[in-house]
C-alpha cells in the first residue's frame, strides 16, 4: 500500500473524501447564509434548523408516503423554503428597521423552538435513513474505496453551488439581486418590486438548507441536532470566507472541509478546532475575511 | 379506683401501641419508601432503560405487595437525566432534598452514574445501579450506599473479550465512547487482551451519541488490526456497526466485536447486518419458563418491546432492596444496604445470587451468539447460547478493586 | 446628575432584592436559590456588555465553563482552599477574557456576535477533548473545603451565604461601574460611537475594558457555581449556556440594572418546573426570545422601568 508522508494513501484519501463531504455541507449552507445576508443584513440561526427540517421532511416523506430521495431532493427544498417565505413576512420584516442583532436574536429563537419541538417528538438520538438504491455501494479505486453516494454528494454540491453562482453573478435577476442589495430605494424606484425580491430570497435561501439536509440523511442520520452543531462551524466558514462574496463562501466551504480532513489524518485532536483557529488568524491579519469586502 | 386504674392501664397501653406503630412509622421517612427511576428517555440509551424500567420497577413493586406482610407505601417517580452528570446530579440532590426520594435505581451511562453515587454517598441513601457499566463502581470508587447490580466492564471484558482473543483475534484497535464507561471498558478489555497474549494496535475516541462514524472507522481500518473492538453502547454501537459496512470494513478482512450489545441493538441492527456477533449478557427473556413469563407480562406494558437486561435488573435490584427494607423496617440508605449485602437475593429471573461486601451483584453470566435470520422462529429470538459463565468467575475477584470496604 | 450616584429608588431596590436573598431559603430551597444568584451575577456581567456597551457576545459561555473548570480543578486536584479556587477560576476567565478580547472587538455588531461565538466553540471543544476536564463526565467531586481555613462550606448556611456575599459583591461593583464616569464614556460610545471618537476617546480601548470586566465577573459566577454543585461539566461551556443568558438578559431588561437578576430567576426557574417536559424547556425559551424580541423588547424590567418613568 503506497504511502503518502508515512500514512497510508487510501486512509489519507478517505480522509480527504470524507473532507470534501463535509466541505459540501459547509459550502451549501454558507451560500444560503451569504445569499441571505448579502440581502437582508440578517444572520439567519435558523439555518441549522431548516436543514434539518429538510432531513426530516426526506426521512417523513420516505416512511408516511413512500416517497424516496428523488422526490425529496425536489419537495423538500420547496416546502421549507415555502416556511421562510412566511417567517420573513411576518416576523423579519417588523425588524428591519431595527438594529440587525434583533433579527440574530429572532431566528435565534426560531431555532431553538423548532430544534425543541422535534427533539419533543423524535429524541435526541437519529434516525436511519437508507441510502437511494441506484447510489448504493461503492468503487474500489485502488488507491481508496469510494462509496458511491458521498460521490453523488460531493458532486451535486458542486452542481447547486455554481448553478447559484451563476444566476447570481451572471444573470440579470442575479445583477437586480445584487442591485437591490446595494441600494434598495433606486432599484426600487426603477419598478422593481424589492421586497417580493427579498422575501423570495429568503425563501431560496432556506430552500438551499433544505436541499443539503435531504442530502445528508443517508450519511448523517436524520436526528433534531444535526443543524445546531453545524451551523456554528459555518458561520466561522462565513466569517473567514467573507460575508459580501458567493464564490467566498463557495471556496472557502469546500476548502476548510479539505483541511479538516486532512487535520484528521495528521492531528486528529485538533480537527474540531481548526476551523475556528483558522478563523482566528484571518480575524488578525484581514478582518473582512479572504475574499470579503468591508461594508 | 379500679375505674381510675384500668383507664389508666388503657392510656398506657394505647400510647405503648401509639408509640410503637409512630415508631415504626418514624423509621420509613415520611411514611413512603420512595424509589426514583432515573435514565435516559429519549436519546439513544432510551430503549435500553427509558420507560420501560419504570414499568419494571412497578412491576417489582407490585410483586413485592402480594407476598410481603408490611404494611409499606412504596411510590416510583422518574426523571430524564439526559446523560448528563450535571442534570444527573442536580436530580439526585433535589430528589433527596427536597422530594423524600430514598433510593434512586437504574442511571445507564456510567459517567452519571458516578455523580449520583457521590450524591448518594453524601446524603446517606441508597443507590440501586443497573443500567451503568464502569467496574469503578464497586473499584475505586465504591461507596456503602451502593450496589452494582446488573453487568460491568471488566465482565463484558472477560466474556466477549477473552471469548474472541481465543479464538484468534489477537490484534485489536478500539473505537471508544469518549467518557467513563468507554474508557472503563477498553482499559478492562486491553488488559484481557495482553493477558492472553494479544496485542493493542491503537485506539480512537468519540465523542457520546455521535452521527458520523465515517472519519473514525477509516483510521481503524487503517490501523490492519485483525478486531476493531467498538467500547461504546446504544445507538453508537448500532451506527458504527451499520457505518462499518458501507466502508466495507468486514468484507476488507477486519471484525468487529461489539464489547456491550443489548438485545434492543439487535433489533435496531436486523439479524442479517448482526448475525454471527458475538456478545455477554446477564439476562435473556427467552432463558428458562420464569423469564419467558416475566417477558411476556412485560412487553404490553412496554408497547409491545421484549425487555432487555437492565429492566430484569431494575426488576430484581428494586425487589431485593424492598424485602430489605422490610426485614430492617427502615428506609435509612446506609443501613439497607448493608442488609441488601447479608441476605442472600433469590428472584425468578436471576435465581439466588449474593451482594458481595464492594457492592456487586454475582450471578451467572451467557457468552450468546445471535442467531441467522433462518434460525429466528418469533419476534426477538435472537440468540443462541454459546456458553454460560458461573458468577464467582464472571466477575472481578473482590481483593482486585481497590475498594477500600473491601477489608 | 453626578456621576457615582445611585439614584434613591435603585438603592431602595437593592435592599428589596437583598432582604429577598437573605429571607427566602427559609421557604424555599437553597441550592436553588444559590443557582439563582450564580445566574442572577452571569446575567448581570452579560448585560454590562450588551446593555451598556452594546456589543452583544454569543459566546459567553466560555468565561463561565472555563472558571468553572479551572476552580474545579484547583480545589480538587491542587487543593486549593474555596477562596483561591473561585480566584483562580476568576483569574482564568480574566485571561480568556483578554486573549478573546483582542480578537474580537476589531469587529462590531453581527460579526462581534458570530466571533464571539465560534471563539466559544472552539473552547468547547478544546475542553471536550483535554483529559483534565474529564470530557463528558465533567470533574466531580469538587470539595468545597474551609473558607479562609476555618468556615466550612459543606453547611449549606455557610455556603448560601457566601454565595451570596459574593453575588451581591459582584452586583455592586457592576452598579459601580455603571454609574462611575467609565460607564458614562461606555454609554456615549453605545449610543453614538464616531462622535465619542471625535471627542478623543479611545473607543477600542473602553469597549475592550467592558468586555474584560463582563468576563471576570462571568468566570466569577462560573466558579462560585462549580463550588455550589460541586461539578465542572461541558453543559458550562456549550453554546446553549451562551444562548440561555442572553434569554435571561433579554427577559429581564438589556441595559437595566435589575433586569439580568429577576430574568435569571425566571428561566432557571421556568428549566426547574418544566424539568419534566424535557424538550419542551427548549421551546418556550425559543418562544420567549422572538416574543421579547418582536414585542416587549424592553423586557419586564424595562416596561416596569418605562411605567414609573425611572430607570430601572
Amino acid at each position: 500500500m503506497p504511502e503518502i508522508f508515512g500514512i497510508p494513501s487510501a486512509a489519507l484519501f478517505g480522509q480527504l473524501l470524507i473532507g470534501l463531504i463535509n466541505g459540501s455541507f459547509y459550502a451549501l449552507l454558507s451560500l444560503g447564509l451569504a445569499v441571505i445576508f448579502g440581502l437582508l443584513n440578517i444572520i439567519n440561526f435558523t439555518h441549522g434548523a431548516q436543514y434539518m427540517i429538510g432531513a426530516f421532511c426526506a426521512y417523513l416523506l420516505f416512511n408516511k408516503l413512500g416517497l424516496g430521495y428523488w422526490w425529496s431532493l425536489a419537495i423538500a427544498p420547496v416546502a421549507v423554503g415555502a416556511t421562510g417565505v412566511v417567517i420573513e413576512r411576518t416576523m423579519l420584516k417588523p425588524l428591519y428597521k431595527l438594529d440587525h442583532l434583533y433579527g440574530l436574536l429572532l431566528t435565534f429563537g426560531l431555532a431553538l423552538i423548532i430544534e425543541g419541538l422535534f427533539r419533543n417528538q423524535y429524541g435526541s438520538s437519529g434516525q436511519p435513513y437508507p441510502i437511494p438504491q441506484e447510489l448504493t455501494g461503492g468503487h474500489n479505486l485502488g488507491f481508496m474505496f469510494l462509496p458511491t453516494y458521498r460521490g453523488w454528494v460531493i458532486f451535486a454540491s458542486l452542481v447547486v453551488c455554481f448553478g447559484t453562482w451563476f444566476v447570481i453573478e451572471k444573470t440579470k435577476l442575479g445583477a437586480y439581486l445584487r442591485a437591490a442589495t446595494e441600494n434598495p430605494h433606486l432599484v426600487q424606484a426603477f419598478g422593481i418590486n424589492v421586497p417580493r425580491m427579498i422575501t423570495l430570497t429568503y425563501g431560496f435561501g432556506v430552500g438551499l438548507a433544505a436541499l443539503a439536509g435531504v442530502m445528508a440523511a443517508p450519511i448523517y442520520q436524520v436526528s433534531p441536532q444535526m443543524g445546531s452543531s453545524l451551523i456554528i462551524v459555518v458561520f466561522a466558514v462565513v466569517v473567514i470566507g467573507g460575508m459580501g462574496s458567493i464564490m467566498g463562501s463557495i471556496l472557502t466551504g469546500f476548502g476548510l472541509g479539505v483541511i479538516e480532513g486532512l487535520t484528521k489524518v495528521f492531528y486528529p485532536e485538533a480537527s474540531n478546532t481548526v476551523i475556528f483557529i483558522i478563523m482566528a488568524i484571518v480575524l488578525l491579519f484581514k478582518p473582512a475575511g479572504l475574499f470579503g469586502t468591508q461594508r | 379506683m379500679v375505674q381510675l386504674r384500668k383507664l389508666a392501664a388503657a392510656v398506657a397501653l394505647a400510647t405503648a401501641g401509639a408509640m410503637s406503630a409512630g415508631a415504626a412509622h418514624a423509621q420509613i421517612s415520611g411514611g413512603v419508601v420512595k424509589i426514583g427511576v432515573m435514565n435516559d428517555m429519549s436519546s439513544l440509551y432510551a430503549d435500553i432503560g427509558g420507560p420501560g424500567s419504570v414499568e419494571a420497577a412497578r412491576m417489582a413493586v407490585e410483586d413485592f405487595m402480594k407476598t410481603s406482610k408490611a404494611k409499606l407505601k412504596v411510590e416510583i417517580v422518574s426523571a430524564d437525566h439526559q446523560n448528563k452528570p450535571d442534570v444527573g446530579s442536580n436530580i439526585a440532590r433535589q430528589w433527596y432534598d427536597v422530594d423524600g426520594v430514598d433510593a434512586i435505581a437504574d442511571v445507564p451511562t456510567s459517567s452519571v452514574a458516578l455523580a449520583v453515587n457521590q450524591v448518594t454517598r453524601d446524603k446517606g441513601k441508597a443507590f440501586l445501579v443497573t443500567g451503568a457499566a464502569s467496574s469503578d463502581l464497586t473499584g475505586k470508587a465504591c461507596s456503602p450506599n451502593t450496589v452494582h447490580w446488573l453487568y460491568d466492564t471488566w465482565m463484558l471484558a472477560n466474556g466477549t473479550g477473552s471469548a474472541i482473543v481465543k479464538t484468534g483475534g489477537d490484534t485489536w484497535f478500539f473505537l471508544t465512547a469518549d467518557y467513563a464507561f468507554g474508557h472503563a471498558l477498553e482499559r478492562d478489555t486491553a488488559e484481557v487482551v495482553k493477558k492472553n497474549g494479544g496485542k493493542v494496535l491503537g485506539q480512537v475516541r468519540h465523542p457520546l451519541n455521535t452521527q458520523d462514524f465515517s472519519s473514525f472507522l477509516l483510521q481503524a481500518q487503517a490501523s490492519k488490526a485483525k478486531i476493531i473492538g467498538l467500547a461504546n453502547a446504544g445507538g453508537d454501537t448500532i451506527n458504527s456497526i451499520k457505518q462499518a459496512a458501507e466502508f466495507g470494513i468486514v468484507k476488507g478482512g477486519q471484525n468487529l466485536a461489539g464489547l456491550l450489545v443489548f438485545i434492543t441493538d439487535v433489533h435496531g441492527l436486523g439479524l442479517n447486518t448482526a448475525q454471527g456477533l458475538i456478545l455477554t449478557e446477564a439476562w435473556y427473556w427467552d432463558l428458562n419458563d420464569a423469564s419467558r413469563a416475566w417477558a411476556k407480562r412485560f412487553a404490553p406494558k412496554n408497547g409491545g418491546k421484549y425487555p432487555s437486561m437492565d429492566h430484569a435488573g431494575v426488576y430484581s435490584a428494586v425487589l431485593h432492596y424492598l424485602k430489605a427494607v422490610e426485614a430492617i423496617n427502615s428506609d435509612d440508605g446506609t443501613k439497607v444496604i448493608a442488609q441488601m449485602k447479608k441476605m442472600p437475593t433469590d428472584d425468578p429471573l436471576f435465581g439466588k445470587g449474593r451482594v458481595r461486601a464492594d457492592g456487586r451483584k454475582l450471578h451467572d453470566v451467557y457468552l450468546f451468539e445471535v442467531k441467522k435470520p433462518a434460525e429466528s422462529k418469533g419476534p426477538y429470538d435472537y440468540y443462541k447460547v454459546r456458553a454460560t459463565i458461573p458468577a464467582e468467575q464472571a466477575f472481578r475477584p473482590e481483593k482486585d478493586g481497590g475498594c477500600s470496604l473491601v477489608k | 446628575m453626578k456621576a457615582g450616584a445611585a439614584p434613591g429608588h435603585q438603592k431602595l431596590v437593592f435592599l428589596l432584592m437583598a432582604a429577598f436573598f437573605v429571607l427566602a431559603p427559609l421557604a424555599l430551597y437553597p441550592v436553588f436559590l444559590m443557582k439563582v444568584m450564580c445566574f442572577a451575577l452571569f446575567a448581570c456581567a452579560f448585560n454590562l456588555l450588551i446593555g451598556y456597551g452594546g456589543l452583544l457576545s454569543f459566546g459567553h459561555a466560555m468565561f463561565f465553563g472555563s472558571a468553572s473548570y479551572a476552580a474545579a480543578h484547583a480545589a480538587k486536584v491542587w487543593g486549593f482552599p474555596p477562596e483561591a479556587a473561585i480566584l483562580f477560576g476568576t483569574a482564568a476567565a480574566a485571561l480568556l477574557g483578554l486573549v478573546t478580547g483582542l480578537l474580537a472587538i476589531r469587529r462590531q455588531g453581527i460579526y462581534f456576535a458570530m466571533i464571539t461565538l465560534a471563539l466559544a466553540q472552539m473552547m468547547f471543544f478544546f475542553y471536550l477533548q483535554a483529559p483534565f476536564t474529564g470530557g463528558e463526565d465533567g470533574i466531580q467531586a469538587v470539595p468545597r473545603g474551609r473558607l479562609f481555613g476555618f468556615i466550612d462550606l459543606g453547611n449549606i448556611w455557610a455556603m448560601y451565604f457566601t454565595v451570596l456575599a459574593i453575588f451581591l459583591g459582584g452586583f455592586l461593583l457592576i452598579h459601580r461601574t455603571i454609574h462611575s464616569p467609565f460607564g458614562q464614556v461606555l454609554k456615549a460610545i453605545r449610543e453614538n460611537e464616531p462622535r465619542a471618537i471625535s471627542l478623543g476617546y479611545d473607543t477600542t480601548r473602553y469597549k475592550l475594558m467592558a468586555y474584560l470586566l463582563s468576563a471576570t465577573l462571568s468566570g466569577l459566577a462560573g466558579a462560585t457555581k462549580s463550588l455550589v454543585f460541586q461539578l465542572a461539566s461541558l453543559t458550562d461551556v456549550h453554546w446553549t449556556m451562551s444562548g440561555e443568558v442572553v434569554l435571561m438578559t433579554l427577559v429581564g431588561g438589556l441595559g437595566t440594572v435589575f433586569g439580568p437578576v429577576l430574568g435569571a430567576a425566571i428561566i432557571v426557574s421556568m428549566a426547574n418546573y418544566l424539568a419534566q417536559l424535557g424538550a419542551w424547556v427548549t421551546v418556550v425559551q425559543g418562544a420567549i426570545f422572538v416574543i421579547c424580541v418582536l414585542t416587549f423588547r424592553r423586557g419586564i424590567i424595562g416596561e416596569l422601568g418605562h411605567f414609573l418613568k425611572k430607570p430601572l
